[in-house]
């Protein structure tokens, strides 16, 4: 990381090019939402469609189980919420931030 | 040995894409660069080179196509033409900003409108701040060598920057000339195997090329592009003379041409293919006991602001001619950057631009002739006629 934080015109690398994998780790999206993801354990009936769905890699799992949200890098899309199934009350709901 | 062909512009450059063999071409057809695309798609037809010919639907994807396979590791060219040009507008600046040397002959052409398929520079004069280097043209066999030294010149580590060579529609693009064609071998030899700075397809080194840049270093990655093209003109220059060295020829080979200029009190600037017809004048009034000289600018792009000033600081008067129009500026492109270099120059010639040639309007002897008589008599009272001219207008 060091090279590009403190890089200048003349020592980054060529092209903006960011020249390692698994990058998007170190930067934190977790802001930019509106509404953030709550999980409820006690409802969740572990199908991991919120898993499956989320575009960020958010939902943490532990031994193939949903345990908790990355707020870091989630951007609150919503979509791990409209995606879980359980009725009437669904284990994922999205709540608005208090920002 | 080289072949001597009777061919025109673009065939000549298709000739040259044969000879560079690129991995991967991506085309769009549009007037007058289609015949040089479907000759080079007859190469590909018959087997004689080994590329892959991407047919897309626009010019945009075709620049994108090209970006595509340049930063995958593949060496890839295109063509285009005015509109088509206009349309990769977009696609330009990411070329240039992911430094891939990308070539791309422009067979130059009027934009639209009113409609119009002739031959004049607007179109790359559309892209002049686009991040490329522009290497103009006066005839068929500059065309193909100019083509052959931009792989040399874009591909270069301290440069990485793509390049346009340009040719004018239908004066060069669709006339027929003499053109040598070297030896294949040898032009492959000179041209060389590609090697890419970088392939976003080597699975044991992966990387990311085009992540978001705010603020924070947008500004020193696009300062960081220019140091790629202002290294270029050494690059030019080098490329130039091995090239001259190897295969012996006599088009240009420096960033302009100064024809006649040792001990001319006069000079017309000029572009593409009109320098021959502007030789041809100045011989005609030497011949009168007239000290008229040439300049013919090879690259637009980087301007040779210095080396220009240099040459023109020792003349009376200059007469800039462009066939485009900067609307709102001072009169064409070429006029804006020739003043510029002027700019703290003692005793600087005095100078005016003259516009021509727009939507393929015929320039003849005789306009090129009108533009030094203004320049004499410019010299005998110290004042031209116009700061702008326009050479054959019905007006």
């Amino acid at each position: 990381m060091k090279k590009y934080l403190e890089g200048t015109y003349k020592t980054l690398p060529l092209a903006g090019l960011v020249e390692e994998a698994g990058t998007a780790e170190n930067y934190n999206t977790g802001g930019w939402g509106v509404f953030k993801p709550v999980f409820k354990p006690e409802i969740c009936i572990q199908c991991l469609f919120c898993w499956v769905y989320c575009p960020d890699s958010s939902i943490l799992t532990e031994g193939g189980k949903v345990v908790a949200i990355d707020y870091e890098h989630c951007k609150g899309c919503g979509l791990c919420s409209k995606e879980c199934p359980t009725k009437p009350e669904k284990a994922i709901i999205m709540v608005k931030k208090d920002l | 040995m080289p072949e001597l062909l009777a061919l025109t512009g673009n065939d000549a450059v298709a000739y040259a894409m044969k000879q560079i063999n690129p991995d991967v071409v991506a085309a769009y057809p549009i007037t007058p660069q289609t015949s040089l695309m479907q000759k080079f798609a007859d190469f590909v037809a018959d087997g004689e080179v080994d590329t892959e010919m991407v047919l897309v639907e626009s010019e945009h994807s075709a620049m994108s196509a090209v970006v595509g396979s340049q930063a995958a590791g593949a060496r890839t060219m295109t063509a285009t033409s005015a509109c088509g040009l206009a349309l990769m507008h977009e696609v330009l600046y990411i070329a240039a900003g992911y430094r891939l040397p990308v070539v791309m002959p422009v067979v130059n052409r009027a934009l639209s409108a009113p409609i119009n398929i002739q031959g004049d520079h607007s179109d790359t004069m559309g892209a002049r701040d686009a991040g490329w280097i522009h290497i103009f043209s006066e005839n068929a066999q500059e065309a193909y060598e100019n083509t052959l030294q931009a792989i040399r010149i874009a591909e270069h580590p301290e440069v990485l920057t793509p390049v346009m060579v340009t040719l004018d529609g239908f004066i060069i693009s669709h006339g027929v000339e003499t053109v040598q064609i070297f030896d294949t071998a040898r032009v492959q030899q000179f041209v060389g195997e590609y090697k890419p700075a970088f392939t976003l397809l080597n699975p044991h080194k992966p990387m990311t090329l085009g992540s978001l840049d705010f603020s924070d270093f947008y500004f020193e990655h696009k300062v960081s592009q220019l140091q790629g093209i202002n290294y270029s003109p050494k690059v030019i220059l080098e490329v130039g003379r091995e090239f001259q060295r190897t295969f012996g020829g006599d088009c240009c080979y420096e960033h302009f041409e100064a024809y006649r200029m040792d001990d001319a009190e006069m000079a017309v600037i000029v572009l593409g293919s009109t320098a021959g017809a502007t030789r041809m004048v100045v011989d005609d009034l030497r011949s009168r006991g007239i000290a008229a000289g040439m300049v013919k600018i090879r690259t637009f792009r980087p301007f040779p602001y210095e080396e220009l000033a240099a040459t023109l600081k020792k003349v009376k008067a200059v007469a800039v001619m462009d066939r485009s129009l900067a609307y709102g500026g001072d009169g064409g492109p070429v006029h804006i950057e020739v003043r510029s270099a002027m700019y703290g120059v003692n005793n600087a010639p005095l100078m005016a631009n003259y516009i021509y040639g727009l939507g393929g309007k015929p320039i003849d002897l005789v306009h090129i002739e009108s533009v030094f008589t203004d320049m004499q008599q410019a010299i005998a009272t110290g004042k031209f006629p116009r700061r702008i001219g326009y050479l054959n207008l019905k007006e």
